[in-house]
């Protein structure tokens, strides 16, 4: 049988990829659990009236964050499905990038239009009228989060609404249906099974929210269970404390995946019906008054913040901050960390899948596989900061955690992209498979020359886009750097948070065009080299 | 063909990995020895006495001096705390005699051996563990042209509803550690009620604090919390004689600002060397006019814009020990009472 001997170690990728993230996180989370069980006292803590506020704050944030998200988006997911006008597919494509966009950039255009000194300030101050520091405080975390989320909830539920087939918009329009009734019979019944799961998605990324709440909230008063965790290490070097709010937001977490996953069941994303059919209520009076609103709603919420980041970059002193040295080191440790994380999280992603499409495909033991591309996805249940803060536990006896922290956030990263590059690669490494497995065998190809002559061609523009939303995600991360990083190691995104905490707004603006230059120039260059002529 | 320009590729990105990867790994071992001293960000910025001092002692040491800095003295002692018996630093500057039995415990410390006869501090010094360089009061700095009648107590301060104050976070920063020290030692038991009042008129807290002070003098809000020689500042380098320190007839906290040496410093020599330049005539005449505060040991007279400052006829104080027996629950009372 040498069809089986050739690829009897189908196995050994999957092992090795699931062993390193077995090792990182296991061993992070045994030793909060060790630490935990010999010197913590659990009900003290959960009866300490701060952690409680703390708790119930998370909560009460991600819930409104959710609700509000949602109740946005759904009006102008409807107005988006009724309008056409030029540019509407690049804002939907510009709203597929949302969740890629480095927090802190956004974080810097909130700042610079609703802060002290921001343009909302400087305009209402011509009518004598001084807002405040509204920005700080529940408000401004409640706009960055809407700010992030309301893309990701408008494509999800402009995506149902276009499933809709084309059918019955014409019956509908034949029967003469008001847009009530359009939204009561056709749009609602395709939204309605996409909300639950959309509904938890936005309350898990508000829920576990960081960099955000960090810089925006103020004070101790707006703080989320990832913030305290980070002040209790930082600010208080109370690592029991950390160590007991990591454990109670891992259960939440864990809770909440666990309770999503067997209700909210995520309904497979019906695809669009193709050819569409003009809606009938595009001509509707009231429609078009209401569309206008929300559009303007809209606009309000996400240009200004954008503008803000494109043009209060070139200032007067643009060129002495961009000839500051601590930029470029900065831009070069975030450049590595970059690459480094990019590249394990695609090899990772790519040893696991490499395995389980054999499971999948020639085995047949399809749970088995699922479960252990799952693994894969472990950091959303254990999010940075818990992973950090284990990691820190139990490296600070054997080696100086500060020295190492790059390689840290290197493997953070490279973790919290794995989701996503498991779910770029997944179908295309299968389709692989399926198409080429058995023609390949036959020819008797070698290992080297099946990755080379049929992998390769196939997977290189995935795997570029696989690396380039990775650089991305890590190039824009502000998480275990915040704890670990230093005056000597630090990446733009913390740079740019200590500016926007000692408001140096101008070289914030400096800062967040530039980063946001970066995104945008590796993204592109790893596409156009990896991906190949036709990416 | 196509097999060679796939290898090329592969090698070439290879190179370009390692390339990266090398400087990361590559030593750094300069000529000089280093000197590595964590501070506090205002004391080694470049309006700090931070470039001064590192002029001074590396005229004649054949060193480097680097200071780290980091947003205020608490932090210099959590950073301290997280890094253990790794730390680099070879020297901590910027703590306070709050934070020194606290930092003593951490068991990183040594005896500093200087002589402390004839200081010019209030008190006596007996601590041979750290060794001060400055001292001063905490007090909330106004800009007289805008607030007219600022409170004379600090209960009055706390009672009025139409002032509002920015403070620096007791976690991070010794200014807010002072103040909640001061708040603690006026109010007792009732300090969570204080703290309630106190944070309705605040408009932030932030975590160091030149922070604080940068936002004061942008006019947002109507009183900082400081030092009663910050006025001095204005006085002196810019010619402003309108901000003025609020005199509290409750009394003022006092500060005392420390530098000690660690344990495991790489540079044992030079550490010392350092300790005993505290002391100085050269270190100790840049900090009137460099940190604002009150040298630890006079030898140039001050600058007459000195003798306008108030004077803190109560000067309160916890003891170093008392402190680190409650900092950690008075800090969550703080942060329990303002979080309401």
């Amino acid at each position: 049988m040498p069809l089986i001997t050739k690829t009897k170690y189908w196995w050994c990728s999957a092992t090795f990829a699931i062993s390193l993230i077995l090792l990182l996180v296991g061993g992070s989370f045994l030793a909060l659990i060790n630490f935990s069980q010999s010197e913590l006292d659990f009900t003290a803590v959960l009866t300490d009236s701060y952690i409680q506020h703390v708790i119930k704050f998370s909560f009460f944030q991600a819930c409104l964050s959710a609700i509000l998200s949602i109740s946005i988006a759904l009006p102008l997911a409807r107005a988006f499905s009724r309008r056409e006008f030029f540019g509407k597919q690049l804002i939907l494509k510009l709203f597929n990038l949302s969740l890629v966009l480095p927090v802190i950039i956004a974080v810097f255009g909130i700042v610079a239009v609703h802060g002290k000194s921001g343009w909302i300030n400087q305009f209402m101050s011509l009518f004598n009228i001084d807002t405040g520091h509204y920005i700080y405080g529940l408000t401004g975390i409640l706009v960055a989060h809407l700010f992030f989320n309301i893309p990701l909830a408008t494509r999800i539920i402009l995506q149902a609404i276009e499933s809709i087939p084309s059918e019955s918009w014409r019956l509908a329009s034949q029967l003469n249906l008001q847009p009530k009734h359009l939204f009561r019979i056709l749009e609602w019944p395709q939204i309605k099974p996409q909300l639950p799961a959309l509904f938890s998605l936005i309350f898990m990324l508000c829920f576990t929210s960081f960099a955000i709440v960090m810089s925006l909230g103020g004070g101790p008063d707006f703080a989320t269970l990832e913030v305290a965790i980070y002040q209790a290490l930082k600010f208080d070097f109370d690592i029991e404390q950390a160590v007991a709010l990591a454990i109670i937001q891992i259960t939440i977490t864990a809770v909440l995946m666990l309770v999503s996953n067997l209700w909210f069941k995520p309904q497979t994303m019906p695809s669009p019906s193709g050819n569409y059919f003009t809606r009938p209520d595009r001509q509707h009076t009231i429609s078009k008054y209401y569309d206008l609103a929300i559009f303007t709603v809209a606009a309000a919420l996400f240009i200004p913040p954008l503008l803000a980041v494109l043009l209060s970059g070139i200032n007067s002193k643009t060129l002495d901050f961009l000839g500051a040295e601590a930029l470029w080191q900065a831009t070069a440790i975030s450049l590595k960390i970059a690459i480094f994380s990019s590249l394990l999280s695609a090899l990772l992603a790519i040893s696991i899948l490499f395995s389980t499409r054999v499971l999948k495909l020639r085995l047949g033991c399809s749970n088995l596989a699922h479960g252990i591309e799952s693994l894969g996805s472990i950091i959303l249940v254990v999010p940075a900061l818990v992973l950090g803060t284990g990691l820190f536990l139990m490296l600070r006896e054997t080696i100086d955690v500060f020295s190492i922290a790059p390689i840290l956030v290197v493997l953070v990263n490279a973790l919290m992209a794995l989701p996503y590059q498991l779910r770029i690669l997944n179908q295309p490494i299968q389709d692989s498979f399926t198409a080429y497995d058995k023609l390949a065998t036959s020819l008797g190809m070698s290992t080297w020359q099946r990755l080379r002559l049929v992998e390769w061609p196939l997977l290189r523009k995935p795997i570029a886009m696989g690396l380039g939303l990775a650089s991305v995600l890590s190039l824009g991360d502000l998480s275990v750097i915040a704890l670990f990083g230093s005056q000597d190691m630090q990446t733009l995104p913390l740079v740019l948070y200590r500016q926007l905490g000692s408001y140096q707004l101008d070289a914030a603006a400096v800062t967040a065009i530039f980063l946001l230059a970066l995104c945008c120039m590796v993204f592109y260059v790893i596409e156009r080299f990896i991906g190949g002529k036709y990416a | 063909m196509k097999h060679a320009t796939f290898i090329k590729k592969i090698a070439f990105l290879t190179t370009i990995i390692t390339s990266l990867a090398i400087p990361a790994v590559q030593a750094n071992d300069s000529v000089n020895p280093e000197l590595m001293v964590y501070t506090y960000d205002s004391f080694a910025s470049d309006w700090g006495p931070g470039p001064k001092i590192k002029a001074a002692f590396e005229q004649d040491c054949n060193c480097s001096l680097n200071f780290v800095a980091l947003e205020d003295g608490v932090s210099i002692l959590n950073r301290v705390k997280l890094e253990g018996k790794f730390t680099k630093a070879d020297v901590l500057l910027g703590l306070d005699n709050n934070l020194m039995a606290e930092a003593v415990a951490t068991k990183l410390l040594v005896p500093h051996k200087q002589n402390t006869q004839q200081l010019s501090l209030p008190a006596a010094w007996d601590n041979q563990y750290f060794l001060p360089f400055d001292y001063g009061h905490f007090a909330f700095i106004y800009d007289e042209t805008k607030l007219k009648n600022p409170p004379a107590s600090l209960a009055e301060l706390i009672e009025r509803e139409d002032l509002n104050i920015i403070y620096q976070d007791p976690r991070t920063s010794t200014p807010g550690l002072g103040f909640m020290l001061w708040v603690k030692s006026v109010y007792g038991d009732k300090a969570p009620q204080a703290w309630q009042k106190i944070a309705d008129k605040t408009v932030t807290i932030t975590k160091g604090w030149s922070q604080a002070y940068g936002m004061f003098l942008k006019g947002e809000a109507d009183m900082v919390l400081s030092y009663t020689t910050s006025p001095a500042y204005h006085m002196v380098t810019e010619q402003k004689f309108n901000y003025k320190a609020a005199a509290f007839s409750e009394g003022h906290y006092q500060q005392t600002e420390v530098v000690a040496r660690l344990k495991n410093s790489k540079q044992p020599e030079l550490a010392d060397k350092f300790m005993a330049f505290v002391l100085t005539p050269a270190f100790q005449d840049i900090i009137a006019t460099g940190n604002w505060m009150l040298p630890a040991k006079q030898a140039a007279s001050l600058p007459t814009e000195f003798s306008q400052l108030i004077t803190p006829e109560t000067s309160l104080e916890f003891s170093s020990e008392q402190v680190a027996q409650q900092r950690k629950l008075w800090v969550k009372e703080w942060r329990n009472a303002v979080s309401q």
